[in-house]
């Protein structure tokens, strides 16, 4: 076992075929033995425009993106050319080469389109020559010219399969793996193209060039039967394990991912998927399912779920269960519709009018989307609210790889919650007029059993207004009173429950360590990998991934903080929403905290954390690196 | 055996049976057209053969909203506009409810507007009374979508510089299957459409003029009524959509120049529901989906299924 990492850039043009490409590569390496995870950056933008995906891949779990790269294959952006003309506009075609150079490490390696990218554009852009800079940091550059190859055996299109060979031959591969990765995907003349125009580009490299460089493939075997996949697939095959069968969308990036996945699969499943006229259709229909029996999902991105939220509330009042997701992208308004940011935690938690009464969660890694998902159906259900999974662009679309059994034990639970049924029906309260009491005040954990419509003698009414119990709109001061009080008991209750069933805090690093980090959602896994680079150097870190938002884990947080000095709160927005909440429910914890906060539409890299946090154990906020910035513990508490 | 044994239950009934313990005086006006939708609703589903609890009605916010306050069954009242979306997933959720949504004017043709549209084109199995008394009463008299050009009100004092909203040609555009125009005035053929709209398999759509004793006391809904299936005056295929476009426009012209037309204004039949469109084409299980959650038998697998994709 060696730290030794493949960090692969694909760069070209979005419609070059970068995101299937990489797929694919990541899955051959994840098929060889290797822990992958994939990283993308693309602009708001079908055909054309710089996007890139990174492969990261090592023997052991990979937590993150990690820090630059060493392989880039620049396609070049063949989508900068007028279809109409052989003109290019400007010089983007060459932005996938010469925008990705600042992160490449020393002795990286280079494999670019000749066929598309004129290395004399490149010089002119770079005020140097490609060559200079490649002797000053070791590069091994490789021209190919992968349009070449492609046309010459299949279409243009293919200069990705090209690329792809010629990367097999700079890490001395086995084309094999590949073979066999594109005949599970491709027959007949587009699977003969493919691998014909592999295996040429793979000679043409073995061919022309005397290959050294120190970039090598690293070797590893899976302990258990790995799976590869993103936050998005995690979230869908939760709900679609806790038993959802209806699911309501409008689409939104990076929402859509969730919605596109259940969509495929929900009939096949004995379900339903409807797409409709906007989001508060889509959130009024999850709820109208969820009234008629059904377990139901609804979600949205940031805009989107802002136009939810009057139904929100009406999830809450009318005490209907429902799950929504919300995948975060920039804000605010439409923001960053392709970036990444934690942005919207405080809409989550506290949008719609009242106080809020649901539950939200926010997930880690794939894992947590998977089991949290569940977990949200099951306690919005049992308890009759609403419940949120926060997840972001970086989280919906990262594909990594996990071990299988995080989804072959898990059978689809049927359980409704908390139904009567039509025998319970008879035994239970009603009203004089024959009206089940649905809202009675006494009940355990503020839950009052639910009835179906259609189901005899069970038939009450419910509204967005205060209602007594008999669902009657009221606003006699003692109901409000009541049911409010009610209502509100569901939290403690919930809070109870998943102090029981085991919290999803996770803790990482040393017990006595002296310095702590909170992070939450996505953040967490680019965090634990900083963790032990700062404990290498004896900074002596611990950090705790907060995936409980509401109801709060009290405890959990406040043992953490307990044990620590002082702690940093790291996370991707620039109001540092998270410390809020942690100052809001744990006040005297205020002034143990600061905030490392990103957002500039990048998630952070572990050494952005490590140097982040360096900088406040020196106290020196001058050493925080400049993409982010930290919010000094005394500012911050003078508010 | 089937968790809703309501369903289809054959269970003599009466109009008390959908009567709860709440009187609709403690928030209708006396005079309020509101009065006759509820009684026709009541006397439409004792016909209907119903009991209340196999039916669900889904209401919107203003006077009209509080029409599931008044009438015994389940009922869900929901928010400003949204009925239709919580009505229509339930519709699909357990098709063998009777399923009615209702809302007024500003509720349904304003806020709801846009789920009203597309409703009606998915042609969901459901009734949409919206109570058409050209105002917004519970907040006391603005002008609302069908409020006539030049009405004035507080928030439009110098008089209402838009023109009125046409229900009935916006919901034939839109793709409802079943479209009818009554009033308050006359209980008679409200109650013999509200029968028929409920009959009917795909998306009824009936604008219910009422009366606002309080606010639209020059409304127009205190006129006598002409029934144009009753009438030789109006022959028309109800069945043919241009014959039906005419005839709606021509009525929504003379409801602004005080003269009400009600009755059948189109009728397609043979088309699917959207529910049989959905299973028909594979993308929704023939039995109704709340089912398996009840079913023993019920085959529910896991995720597991899916995962050789990712191997």
């Amino acid at each position: 076992m060696t730290d030794t990492e493949l960090i692969w850039r694909l760069a070209g043009g979005s419609g070059d075929g970068i995101d299937s490409t990489s797929q694919n590569f990541a899955k051959v390496l994840m098929r060889s033995g290797l822990h992958v995870f994939t990283h993308r950056h693309y602009p708001s933008r079908i055909r054309g425009g710089h996007t890139y995906t990174e492969i990261r891949t090592k023997a052991t779990p990979v937590q993150s993106r990690g820090d630059g790269y060493n392989f880039l294959l620049a396609l070049g952006d063949s989508f900068a050319r007028s279809p109409d003309e052989d003109a290019y506009y400007g010089n983007e075609e060459i932005k996938p080469l010469v925008e990705n150079l600042d992160d490449l490490r020393d002795g990286g390696i280079i494999i670019y389109d000749e066929g598309v990218i004129d290395i004399d554009d490149v010089d002119a852009v770079l005020d140097t020559s490609l060559e200079e800079l490649a002797a000053e940091h070791d590069w091994h550059v490789y021209p190919l010219d992968l349009r070449d190859i492609a046309t010459e055996h299949g279409r243009e299109v293919m200069r990705n399969t090209a690329g792809v060979g010629a990367t097999a031959a700079l890490l001395s591969m086995d084309l094999e793996p590949f073979e066999a990765l594109m005949s599970d995907t491709m027959s007949g003349n587009a699977l003969e193209a493919n691998l014909t125009i592999l295996e040429a580009a793979y000679n043409q490299i073995r061919d022309e060039n005397e290959i050294d460089h120190d970039v090598v493939l690293p070797d590893g075997t899976h302990e258990e039967d790995p799976i590869l996949l993103s936050g998005s697939h995690g979230v869908a095959y939760g709900a679609l394990d806790a038993g959802c069968r209806f699911i309501s969308g409008y689409p939104m990036t990076p929402w859509t991912e969730v919605f596109t996945i259940l969509s495929q699969h929900l009939p096949e499943y004995g379900g339903v998927s409807e797409q409709v006229e906007d989001e508060i259709a889509a959130a009024g229909m999850a709820i109208g399912a969820s009234h008629a029996g059904v377990k139901a999902m609804s979600g949205s991105s940031g805009g989107g779920f802002a136009l939810m939220s009057e139904l929100l509330g009406t999830a809450e009042m009318t005490e209907t269960p429902v799950v929504f997701v919300e995948a975060m992208r920039g804000g605010p308004s439409t923001g960053m519709p392709t970036k990444p940011e934690q942005g919207d935690l405080d809409h989550v938690l506290y949008s719609s009018q009242g106080d809020s009464n649901r539950v939200v969660f926010a997930p880690g890694t794939i894992r947590e989307c998977y089991e949290q998902t569940r977990r949200a159906f099951e306690l919005a259900y049992e308890y009759q609210l609403p419940a949120i999974v926060i997840i972001d662009q970086k989280l919906s679309g990262e594909y990594r790889t996990v071990p299988d059994s995080v989804f072959t034990e898990s059978a689809p639970d049927p359980d409704p919650g908390t139904v009567l049924t039509e025998e319970e029906i008879k035994d239970a309260a009603h009203h004089a007029s024959g009206t089940y009491l649905r809202f009675q005040y006494d009940a355990d954990d503020g839950v009052v059993p639910r009835t179906l419509p259609g189901q005899k003698g069970g038939r009450f009414l419910t509204s967005g207004n205060e209602h007594n119990p008999a669902g009657h709109i009221s606003e006699d001061p003692e109901n409000r009173r009541r049911q409010v009080d009610r209502r509100r008991t569901k939290q403690e209750a919930i809070r109870e429950t998943l102090d029981e069933t085991g919290t999803h805090q996770t803790r990482y690093g040393p017990e006595d360590a002296r310095y702590g980090i909170l992070v939450w959602g996505s953040q967490q896994s680019t965090v634990f990998e900083a963790v032990d680079r700062l404990n290498e150097t004896d900074d002596s870190v611990s950090a705790l991934g907060v995936s409980e938002m509401m109801p709060f884990p009290e405890s959990d947080v406040v043992e953490f903080l307990e044990s620590v000095e002082e702690a940093v709160v790291v996370e991707m927005n620039s109001g540092g929403q998270f410390r809020g909440l942690v100052q809001r429910e744990l006040g005297a914890y205020g002034d143990r905290l600061s905030s490392l906060l990103k957002y500039d539409g990048n998630p952070f890299e572990p050494a952005e954390v490590v140097d982040g946090v360096r900088a406040v154990i020196t106290d020196d906020p001058s050493e925080a690196p400049p993409t982010t910035r930290l919010e000094p513990t005394k500012a911050a508490n003078s508010r | 055996m089937s968790a809703f044994n309501a369903i289809g239950a054959d269970q003599e009934v009466d109009t008390n049976a959908f009567t709860p313990g709440v009187e609709p005086r403690a928030t209708w006006c006396p005079g309020c057209g509101d009065f006759a939708v509820l009684k026709t609703l009541k006397q439409a589903m004792v016909e209907r053969g119903k009991n209340p609890d196999e039916v669900l009605l889904v209401t919107g916010i203003g006077c009209s909203g509080k029409l599931s306050s008044y009438f015994e069954s389940y009922g869900f009242h929901s928010i400003h506009g949204r009925s239709l979306p919580v009505a229509r997933a339930a519709t699909l959720a357990n098709p063998n409810l009777e399923v009615v949504a209702a809302g007024g004017d500003g509720d349904g043709y304003g806020i709801g507007g846009n789920h009203f549209t597309h409703t009606a084109r998915e042609n969901h199995d459901m009734t949409y009374i919206v109570f058409n008394n050209e105002i917004f009463g519970l907040t006391k008299g603005q002008t609302s979508p069908t409020s006539p050009k030049g009405h004035k009100s507080k928030t439009q004092p110098s008089g209402s510089a838009k023109n009125p909203i046409r229900p009935l040609e916006w919901g034939l555009n839109a793709g409802a299957t079943y479209i009818a125009r009554t009033a308050a005035v006359n209980p008679r053929q409200a109650t013999e459409i509200l029968v028929e709209a409920m009959d009917h398999d795909g998306f009824a759509h009936i604008d219910f003029l009422t009366q606002c004793p309080t606010w639209n006391k020059d409304a127009k809904q205190y006129v006598p009524y002409i029934d144009v299936q009753d009438s030789e005056d109006f022959e028309f295929d109800v069945h043919d959509r241009d014959e039906a476009a005419q005839m709606m426009r021509e009525t929504d012209t003379r409801l602004h120049q005080g003269e009400i037309l009600t009755g059948r204004f189109f009728v397609e039949e043979g088309r699917p529901s959207y529910s049989e469109e959905k299973r028909q084409t594979g993308q929704m299980p023939d039995e109704p989906i709340v089912e398996q959650y009840f079913d023993d038998d019920a085959e529910w697998k896991p995720s597991a299924d899916l995962l050789d994709r990712h191997r």
